[in-house]
């Protein structure tokens, strides 16, 4: 079977899944229910890994497999074509690979919710739309998937509709992604205009030939820019990320961190050729990416949720993907999708297993001393953390190191923010880790006797993951350490690629910085929160003006409404009582009046005597006569 | 008949037209003077026909036939319609036992 034959079954087994799932909600029984969502994507991953080998076999490393004209009018053709190369291939095995883990989990995680079969074929969707984003050919294909995956992140983090606070944090995600989305459709109009067409394999032959710096390119990017900052949660637009941890656990940690949120990253990615030739946009992706690190990190190391911890922290993560992308390590940017995929879905898992055993209690405040009680939770959580804080040689380390010495042969100021959010970075994941997992439990004792490990169907995604987030550094060992740096080489036909000018040993010294900073902050973490058994004061409790700009967020959410909700709503109600009410509603209702008015005498006319209708009919034409005898 | 068609034709033009508007008059004052239903319904029946005959007479003054096939599709509606008058006439007496049109007074705002 060639790749051609095979790559629209991984769309659509998702798809069918959602139907089924869709359809038998209600009459389909749970465990079939799981069965379905969780098997279809485990055959599109089975299906993915056999295309991935056999791309890896073949000296082709690009196939556009062409389904069916989609749109065709005039100089406009959008085929629905999908494009198979290194790049959608890797991506294909990130979604369909840790969506089954999700979906595994899931079917323990949501067993006792009455909405079950509706979260699968949800997810189902939400997976089929994400293939779609990466496999499309065109910026078309490519924007359904994207629209797509909005639309199932909202449906998801909505779930629980009934809570209002939830269904806001679902109107919310949306509304703000549609920000972001309006950028990049302009960006796709943009393109087509310049150009005339919408197809990867026409644009980027052609813009490879353009002058670095061209205006309406740098226009092009910034578009596509804003259309990831509202994706990937991006200053100023990622304030809708923390709510949306209003979804169920696995929700975010599938959407939420491991594959929705790096569509932005993916299609700068993707677009590597345009943006490597718009040096003003890539400051602006350097300067945002790094920006958003900060102050997420900055956000993370006072909030008391467990989930919004991690949230911002994944938005953290991404201001360093941005960050590379910026500075032009494109693979480095990928490299960290993909590690921060394993150890953030293995992270959000595990918080999804502390709730689960808490009996949906979220606050780190009430929890404490669970290392005990969960053991494999605990050991598989500890491997995510020091992943993510980058300590070699698990996998976080490699990937955020790679982005740090790019951002330092750009500036070293970048790098020395970047550094500065690695410490911020490993001192909150720790202190997360520490306040849930050490010291003594801090909840009721009644509901510490219910504290239990979660059941196979949740541990065996963890465990999975953890040895993935252990070893996935592996794939991009860079040469300073003898490795081969074998996804910058798998990336390079797709992806731009920048040697790495600095020698050895300033190499080293980079990364033994980033690792002391980790360290310190590992140990400044440990003394506070194990030797010091601190615990995070109540909400009202006083606090200095740092930790409260932190712990409400830099107030962004209450900015954000008095700049443009406030006003916006002021308009609006203008809008309605003098426009709408007053002007619009005068015109229509006056009239009907003068209608009304003016009828009342003519209808005396009609007073039912036909011979008199007659008569006015009779008089009538002679008129009408009278008129064409002497006017005209 | 080949003798009464030039003998038509002698008829000056003016003459159809003065016989066409009396008889169009005569429908005229008819259906406003009279107040049964069915004399209104001849008269409109004549004022009709005299159109037709005016047509015709241009129809054959211009040389062109197609005046008179007009006429023929006329003549048929025209039946058409009368047995739909007719009709709501028969309908009118049925109701009302009359067909004197200033009965039908009702239908007013």
């Amino acid at each position: 079977m060639t790749i051609e034959q095979l790559i629209w079954l991984v769309p659509l087994l998702p798809f069918l899944g959602f139907v089924i799932n869709g359809l038998g909600r209600n009459s389909l029984s749970k465990g079939l229910v799981g069965i379905i969502g969780s098997g279809v994507i485990l055959a599109s991953f089975i299906i993915s890994i056999v295309i991935f080998f056999s791309l890896q076999g073949d000296t082709q490393k690009s196939h556009e497999v062409f389904l069916f004209d989609w749109i065709s009018a005039g100089t406009l053709h959008i085929p629905l074509s999908f494009l198979v190369d290194p790049l959608s291939s890797i991506m294909l095995l990130i979604i369909t690979g840790i969506g089954f883990l999700i979906h595994l989990y899931s079917t323990s995680y949501m067993h006792d919710d009455e909405g079950l079969g509706k979260f699968f074929s949800y997810l189902n969707l939400f997976v089929f739309f994400m293939l779609l984003l990466v496999l499309g050919s065109n910026y078309i294909v490519m924007f359904i998937g994207w629209e797509g995956v909005g639309l199932c992140s909202y449906l998801l983090i909505g779930f629980w509709y009934t809570n209002t606070a939830y269904a806001s944090a679902a109107k919310k995600a949306f509304v703000m992604n549609r920000i972001g989305d309006l950028g990049f459709l302009l960006g796709v109009f943009l393109m087509f205009n310049f150009f005339g067409s919408v197809e990867f394999s026409k644009i980027f032959p052609q813009a490879a030939n353009m002058l670095p710096g061209n205006n309406t390119l740098v226009l092009i990017t910034i578009l596509l820019f804003i259309g990831a900052c509202g994706k990937s949660a991006q200053l100023p637009l990622f304030t809708w990320l923390p709510d949306a941890m209003a979804g169920p656990t696995p929700v975010s940690a599938l959407i939420h961190a491991a594959t929705m949120v790096t569509a932005g990253i993916y299609m700068i990615a993707r677009s590597s050729v345009l943006f490597d030739l718009a040096p003003l946009t890539q400051h602006i992706i350097a300067i945002v990416g790094i920006a958003t690190a900060l102050v997420a990190a900055i956000i993370a190391l006072t909030q008391t949720d467990i989930k919004k911890v991690l949230a911002y922290s994944t938005v953290s993560q991404l201001g360093y993907m941005f960050l590379g992308l910026g500075v032009g390590a494109y693979t480095g940017s990928f490299f960290h999708v993909l590690t921060h995929a394993f150890f953030k879905a293995l992270l959000f898992l595990g918080a999804g297993s502390v709730i689960h055993a808490m009996h949906h209690e979220q606050d780190m405040r009430h929890m404490g001393g669970l290392r005990k009680k969960l053991p494999i939770t605990f050991l598989t959580m500890m491997i995510g953390t020091i992943a993510i804080a980058g300590l070699p040689p698990f996998s976080g380390f490699f990937s955020k190191d790679e982005i740090l010495a790019n951002a330092y042969q750009y500036s070293p100021i970048l790098w020395g923010v970047g550094v500065l959010t690695a410490f911020l970075t490993s001192f909150y994941m720790f202190r997360m880790m520490f306040l849930t997992f050490s010291g003594k439990y801090r909840g009721t004792h009644h509901a510490e006797s219910h504290v239990h490990e979660s059941p196979k169907a949740m541990t065996v995604p963890l465990i999975i993951l953890a040895i993935l987030a252990a070893i996935g550094g592996a794939i991009n060992i860079p040469h300073v350490f003898g490795g081969n740096e074998w996804l910058a080489h798998w990336l390079s036909p797709v992806v731009a690629q920048h040697e790495l000018d600095l020698s050895h040993s300033t190499e080293f010294t980079l990364m033994a910085v980033s690792v002391l900073v980790a360290i310190i902050a590992l140990f400044y973490a440990y003394t506070r929160y194990v030797k010091g058994a601190r615990v995070p004061v109540a909400d009202e409790a006083p606090r200095s003006v740092l930790a409260k700009l932190s712990y409400n967020k830099f107030y962004l959410d209450e900015i954000y409404d008095f700049i443009i909700t406030k006003p916006l709503d002021a308009f609006s109600r203008f809008f309605y009582r003098i426009i709408d009410t007053k002007f619009i509603d005068g015109i229509v209702n006056g009239l009907g009046w003068s209608t009304n008015e003016a009828s009342k005498g003519v209808r005396l006319l009609q007073s039912g005597n036909v011979g008199f209708y007659i008569f006015m009919m009779v008089f009538g034409i002679i008129a009408l006569l009278a008129y064409t005898f002497y006017y005209i | 008949m080949e003798n009464l068609t030039t003998q038509m034709a002698g008829v000056p033009l003016n003459h159809y037209i003065y016989l066409c508007a009396i008889i169009f008059t005569i429908g005229v004052i008819g259906v406003l003077t009279r107040r049964n239903a069915i004399v209104i319904f001849m008269s409109v029946e004549l004022m009709l026909n005299a159109v037709n005959l005016l047509l015709t007479a241009f129809s054959v003054h211009s040389n062109d036939p197609s005046g008179q096939v007009f006429v023929f599709f006329i003549m048929a509606l025209a039946a058409a319609e009368v047995a739909v008058g007719l009709a709501i006439i028969v309908m009118v007496y049925r109701n009302t036992k009359s067909i004197d049109i200033n009965v039908l007074n009702r239908l007013k705002w």
